[in-house]
């Protein structure tokens, strides 16, 4: 059953300038449920941009997508979340700095069902997080009501991942969530996110650079070059992928 | 003095909790307040004068500042006008809108009945004092009660981080929108209970009130820290007294009522640099000791192993 469908995807950054650019050049994909998938490519690839426009962030020249059966071509990012999680290359734009780290997942729990005018703490929340955060085996089920901005990088991203997996999203797009991390947190959170992901059984797309990720985790893996996808290959054929045939494919 | 400062203070506490709204927890610099608060006070004053009750029309009032609130908000969210830029052309805009309202620069309250006279009849600074604990009391309880809701946190985590905000299902325009409305409809509040407490609604009563407004958010901030949502509302409330007292001082030490607003200009650049320069002393102080720790460090190393001097040796 597929989750999402892209179509003939396009994006030009400044049109009719000499800076011209064609960052997406009719892009087809669609991702099935239980996909993990890691994109990997060059800087300026692409593979950025596609997940801004399927996340929303950035909006497509043309072409159309389809997220869990809905066309959300020209809708929000707020509308698509209700489908869709995000975690960020940077831990801090994840969450929200000046809140607590409880206020912080009761957003992320309540997400569609925002803005109303019932209290945003129930009784057994805090036993409840407590629970869920100990499962990042980071010790963040101490600091439940201590603000996010105290906490490090590497707290940042995983208690950012566990509020992305909290409304057991359609679709979670992993955007070089550990890039900004120290190797041996960016190894931790990784831990942390396939573990999630198996767990939960959560269609993901994951951008990296790694390419030691990018072989180990998930069972699919997409090339993008030059705004177009380069390879995509999945299952077995993805398990005998050598580092040195990736990097070849860089060429 | 203390007691009339304390007064009038908590009239101005709404205008301290607006900006508060949209300084602090949308992060946004809203000069729409320069406006509103003449535009609630006209309001008020105007419908007083056509026979409406001192709470209908301070409620009008209220509900003016939220409409101008909106307009900001729009130009804002929906048109993309930076909010700078939007809040300059609302109270802009707001300006010809009270000459309209008022018909005139000036209007006096004469013979109406403003909000203090329903109270026992006490000394006029007691009744003020009253006033103001009953509506502060009641802007403070709401207001942590409404950010104690879904709502309210939409709208820190808003004013926080709008993209983490969006990404969690957020309307984040409708929450700036929504902020900028609560935030003008106080400031606005605060412009009806000044009105009738000078007994007149002017036009030129804004100029200067987002530095009034800032002061007391600074000020307030000074005395009470904290992330606690509650002690933060009480904190504007302090902030507006103390500013209030503090400019009761330099009027009292003979400065004419003209230069009224260069001190309060003065008196906000001052709580602006104060947490300034007591950092900078603190952050002197701290490296001095490290430097000191690191030759003292130093001085060990040198007696005790070989003559190497220290990078921080002064020889």
């Amino acid at each position: 059953m597929k989750v999402l469908q892209v179509q003939h995807l396009q994006k030009v950054f400044f049109p009719g300038t000499e800076n011209e650019r064609h960052v997406l050049k009719n892009i087809n994909l669609q991702v099935n449920e239980g996909d993990f998938i890691a994109v990997i490519g060059n800087n300026g690839a692409g593979k950025s941009t596609l997940l801004n426009t399927i996340a929303g962030t950035l909006s497509a020249d043309s072409g159309e997508i389809d997220l869990a059966d809905h066309n959300v071509s020209k809708k929000s990012v707020a509308y698509r979340s209700r489908w869709m999680s995000r975690v960020f290359q940077d831990p801090k734009m994840g969450t929200a700095g000046d809140l607590t780290v409880l206020q912080n997942l009761v957003l992320a729990q309540s997400h569609t069902n925002t803005a109303n005018l019932h209290w945003y703490q129930k009784k057994d929340d805090v036993k409840k997080y407590q629970e869920l955060l100990k499962t990042l085996n980071m010790g963040l089920e101490n600091f439940l009501n201590t603000q996010v901005k105290y906490l490090s990088g590497g707290q940042r991203q995983a208690l950012s991942l566990l509020m992305a997996t909290l409304s057991q999203p359609k679709l979670l797009l992993l955007d070089e969530h550990t890039a900004a991390l120290d190797p041996k947190t960016s190894q931790e959170v990784m831990k942390i996110t396939d573990e999630m992901v198996q767990r939960k059984h959560l269609t993901t797309m994951m951008i990296t650079h790694k390419m030691s990720d990018a072989l180990k985790y998930g069972n699919r893996l997409i090339m993008v070059q030059d705004g177009q996808i380069k390879l995509d290959v999945k299952g077995e054929a993805k398990q005998s992928l050598e580092k040195e045939q990736l990097l070849a494919a860089f060429a | 003095m203390i007691i009339s400062s304390l007064g009038q203070g908590l009239l101005w506490a709404p205008l301290a909790i607006g900006v508060f709204i949209t300084f602090r927890i949308l992060d946004i610099p809203d000069l729409t307040t320069e406006g509103s608060f003449p535009f609630g006070a006209a309001v008020a004053v105007s419908l007083m004068i056509k026979g409406q009750t001192a709470i209908t029309a301070s409620l009008v009032g209220f509900l003016a500042g939220c409409i101008a609130g909106l307009i900001t908000g729009l130009l804002d969210t929906k048109l993309r006008i930076p909010s700078l830029l939007a809040g300059i052309l609302t109270m802009t805009g707001l300006y010809s809108i009270n000459m309209h309202i008022m018909g005139k620069s000036n209007v006096p309250l004469l013979n109406e009945k403003v909000l203090t006279e329903y109270l026992p009849s006490w000394n006029l600074d007691i009744q003020t004092i009253i006033l103001g604990l009953i509506v502060t009391g009641l802007v403070v309880g709401l207001l942590y009660l409404m950010f104690k809701t879904r709502l309210g946190l939409s709208l820190m985590a808003t004013g926080n981080n709008k993209e983490m905000s969006s990404a969690n299902g957020i309307n984040t325009d409708g929450m700036i929108i929504f902020g900028y409305m609560i935030s003008n409809g106080l400031i606005a509040l605060s412009g009806a209970l000044i009105a009738q407490s000078n007994g007149y609604a002017d036009i030129g009563m804004g100029i200067g009130t987002i530095v009034i407004g800032l002061a007391s958010v600074l000020v307030g901030e000074i005395f009470l820290r904290g992330h606690n949502i509650l002690t933060r509302l009480v904190a504007m409330v302090v902030g507006a007294i103390v500013y209030r007292l503090l400019l009761t001082v330099a009027m009292s030490l003979g400065f004419p009522a003209d230069d009224l607003k260069i001190l309060s200009a003065v008196i906000l650049v001052v709580v602006i640099c104060v947490p300034i320069i007591q950092n900078r002393i603190q952050t002197k102080r701290q490296l001095k000791k490290y430097l000191q720790q690191m030759e003292a460090k130093d001085d060990e190393s040198s007696t005790s192993t070989a003559p190497t001097k220290g990078i921080l040796s002064r020889d």
